[in-house]
């Protein structure tokens, strides 16, 4: 039966087929839909971990324990989970373990672009790298047979285009099952990575990426398609549906797996087509093994004289993702297509108000991003929805590096003697991943840090997936929720307070009072995202009384999209008055609090006049 | 006659239910016999950012990415969105647009005001003399909810597109949830209805 899947259910199903017991990750685009697809599946645990690197050791415990299980997690979460990996690259395993990376060329919703096929070859795990959503589906059945064939962790590597494309999908049945051991493991020279240990798996760990080596020359997942032999395009991943649209004619070696390399059928194709290429998306990373091969690429003359290293990234961009435009006019650049004069690549936009990502119509972030832009001090961010406190108007928001950096990089600028007294706002799903440590070194090491931990009772920007702090399980199940105010006063701090996100002036009052003491401190605005179902059911738009507001633009300055220009004009100002879109507004009451002519109306008085209104009707 | 493959794009703001409508496509391709493929890109915002989806089919679809200008259909859900993404339609194509303006936050605090129709229609008539204009969420609202202006736009595309309408139907079933049905069938007619004039 054929499905219309995501990559992402794709490999979700794949893995359910495969008998996969466990599954546990972190949120994070464009990987967060795999363990969502997983959860409801019969009898499997799945789980959100707090972080990728705790994710990545509950599945190598499941995989120690005898059971088939993978992690899942967006490029930079494999950093954060990195020590795990390195770990479990040197022990093996039990069972099938498959740690699932989703790579986001472009940055479609990242900070970096960091090509994860590198943390394959560094650690010495095979990766896989599929190209559609069947593709996804079939390298993850294969990707936990040979993790238990060779006793290694897999890495499957997917991208943005991947795990977000659906296509039909093939479903299968749900394998055998492995019988469970009957005995936890006691191997300690294997599973005990003391040095004398560890001195002894290295040379294994070698031996074995040769052996993966031989194996990949007849493994399904790599395969030849022959067609001319002008050219030879060696792809993987999803490089190799552009391959196949701009060069119907090539000849393709498809790579399901990219490391390590077949060197037999690599050197077999390139001697049977009179130019080979290779077309990859970011780094060059099949053309450095290739090239260690001894197997010359093809170069257009242009470039003959340029560095002739890496040589196919001189032909493709090495940033960004590829599409067929840009495969097309590169393939034309260099001579392998017909010239063309009309090509333009990017649309056209000029002279258009631009639309970029803000914070949504009543986020209860908003209120203190006002605040922090009123009171102008450098505010040190993170990774989440209120990273968007940066743009225009609230312009609050000063630097955004990773996961937890808020905290420690905030107290670097005190202790280095800064003047300034930096702010730090972590979102509480990130304050649970990794702002804990760091908070635990501004109260021990007494930086004046204050740290704003946004509690709006979800992780936002992944789409609403369920953290310690919910009382929520990914598989539905009510659990004890961690609160987060004692958890910080434990960490050291005595200045801790909680307030209602949306409560302008208790935020400003606070921070205020407290910056006048050199201590370290902690707010907790607390207000559930205004996307959750149970807050949409109390959304009621807010009204302008256009005969108060005189145009005076304060509440533009919240940077709220439901805030627009009135047409009518104030007649003593000459300035556009304020506006509500009721399909925007959630009635949040940010404006209201900030209009200092009373003009928008609250809640309250809004349903005091439906009322009124229906009762003369 | 059934052509070789249609390429879609949808533009529209986060919020809007672009994604609803692309889904329904995919699954009208695949009951017709295309292969599939439907590309959506998540960005950072939910509600208020630019929102786009690539829909493909054909005999065997190969990118998920439309290129630019090989797009058959634009399918706007907001009018300064299908100025801003009409380069991707083919020369000639069909421009399906929602007759609505969501300001961007750009308009307030960057003074680039928002352009007026006369401005978004010229940059469609540069690529296509084939641009409908639907006054989706005013038929929506007419309905008693503004959210289903997606269907509105829906059904106006299966008015232009000649295909066949029990189809659309089986689907539409499939993907909205049974409380909501009546209503997204009743804004899927008036849809039909309004480009009715047109074709």
């Amino acid at each position: 039966m054929k499905r219309l899947l995501s990559g992402n259910e794709a490999v979700a199903r794949a893995a359910w087929e495969a008998g996969a017991k466990v599954g546990s990750g972190y949120p994070g685009t464009p990987s967060t839909e795999i363990l969502e697809a997983f959860a409801p599946y019969p009898d499997v645990y799945a789980e959100w971990a707090p972080n990728e690197k705790v994710g990545l050791d509950v599945a190598v415990g499941a995989a120690y324990a005898g059971r088939r299980a993978f992690a899942t997690m967006k490029h930079v979460g494999l950093n954060v989970a990195s020590d795990a990996f390195f770990a479990v690259a040197m022990t093996g395993i039990e069972a099938g373990l498959v740690v699932i990376s989703a790579d986001d060329p472009s940055m479609h919703s990242s900070q970096n672009e960091q090509d994860n096929r590198q943390f394959a070859k560094f650690a010495r795990i095979p990766c896989l790298d599929p190209a559609d959503s069947q593709d996804a589906h079939d390298l993850t059945l294969a990707a936990f047979d040979l993790s238990e064939q060779f006793d290694t962790p897999v890495l499957l590597r997917l991208t943005t285009r991947v795990c977000h494309t659906s296509s039909p999908v093939e479903l299968g049945e749900q394998r055998e099952q492995r019988p469970e051991p009957e005995k936890y493991p006691r191997n300690l020279t294997k599973y005990c990575m003391v040095p004398a240990n560890a001195r002894k798996r290295h040379p294994v760990i070698e031996e074995r990426v040769a052996r993966i080596a031989a194996f990949a020359e007849t493994f399904t997942g790599n395969r030849i398609e022959w067609r001319s032999s002008d050219l030879g395009i060696i792809t993987g991943g999803v490089a190799y549906n552009y391959a196949r649209e701009v060069f119907p004619e090539a000849s393709v070696l498809k790579l399901g797996m990219v490391y390590p390399l077949p060197r037999k059928l690599i050197s077999d194709f390139a001697s049977r087509v009179q130019k080979v290429i290779v077309l990859e998306e970011l780094d060059p990373f099949i053309e450095d093994q290739i090239r260690l091969m001894g197997i010359l690429l093809y170069r257009p003359e242009e470039i003959m004289a340029e560095p002739p290293y890496p040589v196919t990234k001189q032909i493709f961009p090495i940033a960004g993702e590829l599409d067929p435009a840009v495969v097309r006019n590169s393939g034309r650049q260099a001579g392998l297509l017909p010239a063309d004069e009309n090509i333009r690549m990017a649309l056209n936009t000029a002279g258009l108000p631009v639309r970029p990502p803000v914070l949504c119509p009543g986020c209860p972030h908003r209120s203190s991003f006002y605040v922090l832009h009123k009171l102008g001090v450098p505010v040190n961010g993170d990774i989440g929805c209120y990273t968007l406190g940066m743009v225009q108007p609230l312009d609050a928001l000063h630097t955004v590096g990773c996961m937890g950096a808020s905290v420690g990089v905030a107290h670097g600028a005190a202790v280095a003697g800064d003047k300034e007294r930096h702010v730090a706002v972590i979102g509480d799903s990130t304050f649970f991943h990794s702002a804990i440590p760091a908070l635990i070194n501004v109260a021990y090491n007494r930086s004046n840090v204050i740290t704003i931990i946004m509690d709006n009772r979800v992780t936002g920007m992944t789409g609403h997936q369920d953290n310690p702090g919910t009382g929520r399980t990914l598989q539905h199940k009510e659990t004890r929720e961690i609160e987060i105010e004692p958890l910080v006063r434990a960490l050291g701090f005595d200045k801790v307070l909680t307030v209602p996100a949306y409560a302008v002036t208790a935020i400003e009052k606070t921070l205020k009072e407290w910056m006048k003491s050199d201590e370290p401190a902690v707010l907790i605005t607390r207000e559930e995202c205004a996307l959750l179902p149970s807050a949409r059911s109390r959304w009621l738009p807010l009204e302008v009384i256009s005969d108060k507001c005189n145009g005076c633009t304060l509440c533009f300055r919240v940077g709220c999209p439901a805030i627009l220009q009135s047409e009518q004009l104030d007649p003593k100002t000459n300035r556009p008055l304020a506006l509500i879109d009721p399909l925007l507004c959630t009635g949040c009451e940010i404006c209201a609090q900030v209009c200092p002519r009373d003009a928008i109306l609250f809640r309250n008085q809004v349903q005091g006049k439906t009322t009124q209104q229906e009762a003369t009707s | 006659m059934r052509p070789e493959g249609i390429n879609f794009a949808l533009v529209g703001v986060g919020g809007q239910g672009t994604i609803l409508a692309s889904d329904v496509l995919a699954e009208l391709g695949l009951r017709l016999g295309y292969d599939v493929k439907k590309a959506e890109v998540h960005g950072m915002s939910q509600r208020g950012g630019s929102v786009t989806s690539h829909l493909r089919w054909g005999a065997q679809v190969f990118s998920p990415i439309i290129p630019r200008g090989e797009a058959d259909v634009l399918i706007a859900f907001e009018k300064l969105e299908a100025a801003r993404f009409i380069e991707i339609l083919k020369p000639g194509g069909l421009a399906l647009v929602n007759d609505y303006a969501i300001e961007p936050l750009t308009v307030l605090t960057a003074g680039v005001p928002y352009p007026g129709d006369e401005v978004l229609r010229e940059r469609l008539t540069q690529v296509t003399p084939h641009a409908y204009w639907v006054k989706g969420i005013e038929i929506a609202e007419g309905l008693g909810n503004a959210r289903v202006a997606n269907m509105v736009l829906l059904g106006a595309l299966s008015g232009l597109l000649d295909l066949d309408e029990d189809q659309w139907n089986v689907v539409l079933e499939q993907r909205v949830p049974a409380k909501h049905l009546n209503i997204n069938h009743q804004a899927f007619h008036a849809g039909r209805e309004a480009v009715a004039a047109a074709v």
